[in-house]
């Protein structure tokens, strides 16, 4: 039975998410009522996933060239020249619905679509990292779904054999009911064998590879734009179930074929499967497409068009030959033991034809339906300035140092996450330089002495509190990370995961985060190259914070040049870059005093200063003037210097040594942005410090590295002397033992 | 010398055993197709990590049938020296070369790290440049390496001296703590009868590179070289 059959009332049309607006829309579109089939497909396209519609406006303001942009957003994931004939192709996106009914199928799908996504492109998958945010520790679920996700990153990525190197977790009871599992890749490319999505040539077959289309994920997309409630969970059945073996082989597959120039255009079958990748292609060559289902490999009996059509089954593609290639092609996919199906042809007709089982079951205009899909200029408010916070408030601030230090690094978003990347194969592919729990992994270029610095970062409690400046601090820092590697950033991608757009306020924080993107992106000539916004992240009407996360990528020329965070030999002397104001508003630090529970204005983001200190570092770091270096970001300038000692198994001294006069606390544990701890000989500190003043950097010596534990000046603190053994205890104890809870 | 690297559907370390053998025996090695009929005379083969078939049955079980494991059990049985890393392990122990099975990670999870093996012996062609009773660092990838043999089965192979590589600490101490996967005995590589088939859960291929972190790995491709040469 056709589902064509079904008729179309405004329930059917608001079960598919569309509002009476979009369906006129429609209608004159059609010039007649959608059949069932045509709705569905019409539902998918115009979902906020696929057609970012409250978002539009916003992300045409963010900055997407540079000389080295070689494509920018608008395919399957961004490119960038990296020198020698060679292109890194990368983006983020997130699986946060999925992922929250089913964590380990969620998870596991979201790598295995966003590897597709490059791979789909002529890039070999070269790293994987994932940011993820999850509820509070103390809720019910949180548990399991940190379990669940992190199994499934690892079963998709560790099977495919590419290594996840990086990423990030943090937790907050904003995420309670809506988590956020963002999965980026990086592939590396041949600049001149580079595959795009667009179609050309009347009469050249379509072809299907990979498994076969069954009923999983269907409405999947349209999912991902509404908000959560308490049924959710039923949606299951729409979430899609992964099966990393085959997409190796469909990698392999791929990559063997392109090797030929049998290929005119490509494109995966993400979201919105086979309705999103047939559209795309032929909108962007301005052709026509027919599609015959009766040839498409299906898994289940009597699949409807509709079915076919809204299916969501993972580890497949789509592509257009070149006529009289089928056979060669054939043969690549059957050795790998792969469907291949020739489902198709393009035509001059700008329409999409569906036919079923003998009769036409769609017929749809393509130009209007995915170009003119609506675009929405949401209502909007600017988020209310919170208040400047001078000084640290509460019981805590008359802690002792080594006592905030301490329950600083066992704090679930600081304490080490090796639990997490232990379950990742980070090695395989032998070209992990900078293994994870750094600043940046680094990555090298096979066969060369380059490498990629890659890195996943977001603050969103500065986001919450002023939208623009975190914007430009989620930038900023995914910059400064790569910078502290030695590498020169090159590009990003962002993955926007905001609430409910239709809000004012969601919509003002929406905005103002692009804004700060925007600012920051342009200033540190760092453009974004590809992205994916994830909208209607509530739960019975909670936001998420505003996350706008950033990945962003950078080139060395040398790895034998990078630097890393640990402190390499006792007797060094520690180096602060960067002005130290102790701010303290939105800090973890603040975040620790349980009696204070306002918000308060985020560290001030000053992108001349940024770029200034920066790019000093970097050069410090090639021209081999410093031993160790690492950003200092999330609890500030102590617990930056508590990693590099553990990292190194070397203690340190800290001497105290202020600029700007404030607490000792405020001034260890403050967020002031712009900054970079490095060590450096006793002979080259000075060399170091007169470089520092001609560039117009802010350098001071406030510390020794030596010994086996933290010691923080004797004078101004009775105690301050924490041992590494301890804090190392403390720091890497915290995941192990909540997760065994 | 020539040498080659079994690919099956799902293999995914087969390219850094590629590399591996280039840097150390110098030419190509042949890159064998699982169902490719015949594999050309070769002085050493690698069965190299990754999921062949995706481990779906069981790890290496598929793999274990498949026609090209018969040329390499009948090569073994010549005397051709072949290294099964990982899923290689697996696979050599599901076809018969190597007695035992590798089951699930006594902590039921992947683990990917670094640890410490102790060389048992330095007298085979795989360990010659190492010095006996000593701990080298080589890192782990694997969901399924925990591996078991019933009692008779290992005291034949402890009786055989036929224990490759124990997990240890950096001093080379056998203790639970250094075990990473609940092997019996602590056990991370065993011998054939001939002592010309290695099986061994740890990738020594992954660090032979200071780029990496490290070049422990080195010494048993370059053993082999010098073996196979004299």
């Amino acid at each position: 039975m056709s589902d064509n059959t079904v008729k179309i009332t405004p329930d059917t049309i608001a079960e598919h998410g569309l509002n009476a607006e979009e369906y006129a829309l429609i209608l004159e579109i059609m010039g007649r009522e959608p059949n069932y089939t045509e709705l569905g497909i019409f539902s998918v396209m115009w979902s906020e996933h696929c057609s970012y519609k409250s978002s539009k406006k916003w992300l045409k303001t963010l900055p997407t060239e540079a000389p080295w942009v070689i494509c920018g957003p608008g395919e399957n994931a961004g490119i960038i020249d990296i020198g020698d004939g060679q292109a890194a192709v990368f983006k983020m996106e997130s699986h946060n619905h999925p992922s929250y009914i089913e964590p380990y199928q969620g998870a596991a799908t979201g790598v295995g679509g966003i590897m597709r996504d490059v791979f789909t492109m002529g890039a070999r998958p070269i790293a994987n990292l994932n940011a993820l945010r999850f509820g509070s520790p103390d809720h019910a679920k949180t548990r399991h779904l940190v379990g669940g996700v992190v199994a499934g990153i690892g079963g998709y990525g560790n099977c495919m054999g590419i290594p996840t190197v990086g990423g990030e977790c943090e937790f907050h009871s904003a995420y309670n009911g809506n988590i956020l599992v963002n999965a980026m890749t990086v592939g590396l490319a041949d600049t001149d064998k580079i595959f795009y999505s667009e179609a050309s040539g009347i009469g050249k077959p379509v072809i299907y590879v990979g498994a076969k289309t069954g009923r999983d994920g269907i409405h999947g997309a349209t999912m991902a734009s509404t908000e959560f409630n308490a049924d959710s969970e039923e949606k299951r059945p729409t979430v899609q179930v992964g099966d990393p073996f085959t997409e190796k082989l469909l990698l392999e597959a791929c990559m063997e074929l392109m090797a030929t120039d049998a290929i005119v255009a490509i494109q995966d079958m993400g979201a919105a499967g086979l309705t999103s990748s047939s559209f795309e292609m032929a909108s962007k060559g301005g052709m026509g497409v027919d599609l015959d289902l009766d040839n498409v490999p299906q898994r289940e009996e009597g699949m409807t068009a509709y079915e076919m059509m809204l299916s969501e089954s993972q580890e497949r593609m789509l592509m257009v030959l070149e006529p009289g290639r089928e056979d060669e092609a054939r043969k690549i996919f059957e050795k790998w033991e792969l469907d291949f199906a020739v489902v198709g042809k393009l035509t001059d007709t700008g329409h999409m034809v569906l036919r079923h089982k003998g009769e036409i079951v769609a017929d749809l205009p393509i130009d209007p339906l995915a170009e003119a899909s609506p675009e929405y200029d949401r209502p909007w408010v600017e988020t209310e300035p919170a208040e400047y916070l001078a000084t640290m408030l509460g019981e805590i601030a008359k802690s002792a140092p080594d006592d905030v230090l301490k329950a600083m690094m066992a704090t679930p978003d600081l304490a080490s996450k090796r639990w997490i990347w232990e379950q990742y194969d980070h090695m395989v592919m032998a070209d992990t330089v900078a293994r994870p729990g750094g600043d940046a992994a680094l990555v090298r270029v096979h066969g060369t002495n380059k490498g990629l610095a890659i890195t996943s970062d977001c603050t969103p409690r500065y986001c919450l509190a002023d939208p623009v400046q975190g914007g430009r601090q989620a930038v900023a820092e995914a910059w400064r990370n790569i910078t502290a590697t030695g590498a020169t950033p090159l590009a990003c991608t962002d993955n926007l995961n905001f609430g409910n757009p239709e809000k004012p306020e969601i919509m003002g924080q929406l905005v103002g985060c692009i804004q700060g993107m925007g600012e920051a992106c342009t200033s540190l000539d760092f453009p974004i190259v590809s992205g994916n916004v994830s909208l209607y992240n509530e739960t019975e009407g909670n936001a998420i914070l505003p996350t706008p996360v950033i990945g962003g990528v950078g080139l060395i020329d040398d790895i034998s040049k990078a630097a890393t965070l640990a402190f390499k030999n006792h007797g060094e002397f520690i180096v602060l870059i960067g002005d130290n104001f102790g701010h303290i508003g939105q800090s973890i630090y603040l975040s620790l005093a349980t009696d204070v529970q306002k918000i308060y204005t985020p560290p001030a983001l000053n992108l001349h200063r940024e770029r200034r200190n920066g790019d000093f570092v970097r050069e410090q770091i090639l021209d081999g003037a410093v031993t160790a270096c690492h950003d200092i970001s999330d609890g500030g300038l102590l617990v930056a210097i508590a990693e590099m000692a553990l990292a190194g198994n070397i203690g340190c001294k800290v001497e105290p040594n202020m600029v700007h006069e404030c607490p000792l606390n405020d001034w260890l544990f403050g967020e002031d942005q712009a900054r970079y701890i490095v060590t450096t000989s006793e002979e080259g500190a000075g060399t170091l410090i007169a470089a520092a003043r001609n560039a117009d950097v802010s350098a001071l010596i406030i510390g020794e590295t030596g010994g086996n534990a933290i010691v923080i000046n004797q004078e101004m603190t009775q105690r301050g002397n924490i041992s590494l053994d301890d804090l190392r205890d403390v720091h890497e104890g915290w995941l192990p033992s909540y997760m065994a809870g | 010398m020539k040498t080659a690297v079994i690919v099956f559907p799902g293999s995914n370390c087969d390219r850094d055993a590629q590399v591996a053998l280039k840097a150390s025996f110098g030419g190509e090695p042949v890159m064998v197709w699982h169902g490719d009929a015949d594999m050309p005379a070769v002085d050493m083969i690698v069965v190299p990590g990754g999921f062949s078939y995706g481990d779906y049955l069981r790890s290496g079980a598929m793999a274990a049938t498949s026609p090209i494991m018969r040329e390499v059990v009948k090569r073994a049985n010549a005397g051709v020296p072949v290294l099964g890393i990982c899923n290689g392990f697996q696979i050599l122990t599901e076809s018969g070369l190597l007695p035992g099975a590798l089951m699930r990670n006594a902590g039921l999870k992947f683990v990917c790290r670094d640890v410490h093996l102790r060389i048992e012996r330095n007298d085979t062609m795989f360990t010659s440049r190492y010095t006996q009773n000593t701990a080298i660092r080589i890192p782990i990838a694997h969901h399924d390496g925990n591996y078991f043999a019933d009692a008779d089965t290992l005291a034949m192979l402890k009786g055989e001296n036929r224990i490759a590589f124990r997990y240890c600490d950096g001093n080379g101490n056998l203790s639970d703590d250094a075990n990473p996967n609940g092997s019996i005995d602590h056990i991370a590589g065993i011998y054939n009868e001939k002592l010309n088939v290695l099986g061994m859960m740890p990738h020594p291929e992954r660090l032979m590179d200071p780029a990496l972190g490290g070049t422990d790995g080195t010494a048993l491709f370059e053993g082999l070289v010098e073996a196979l040469a004299a």
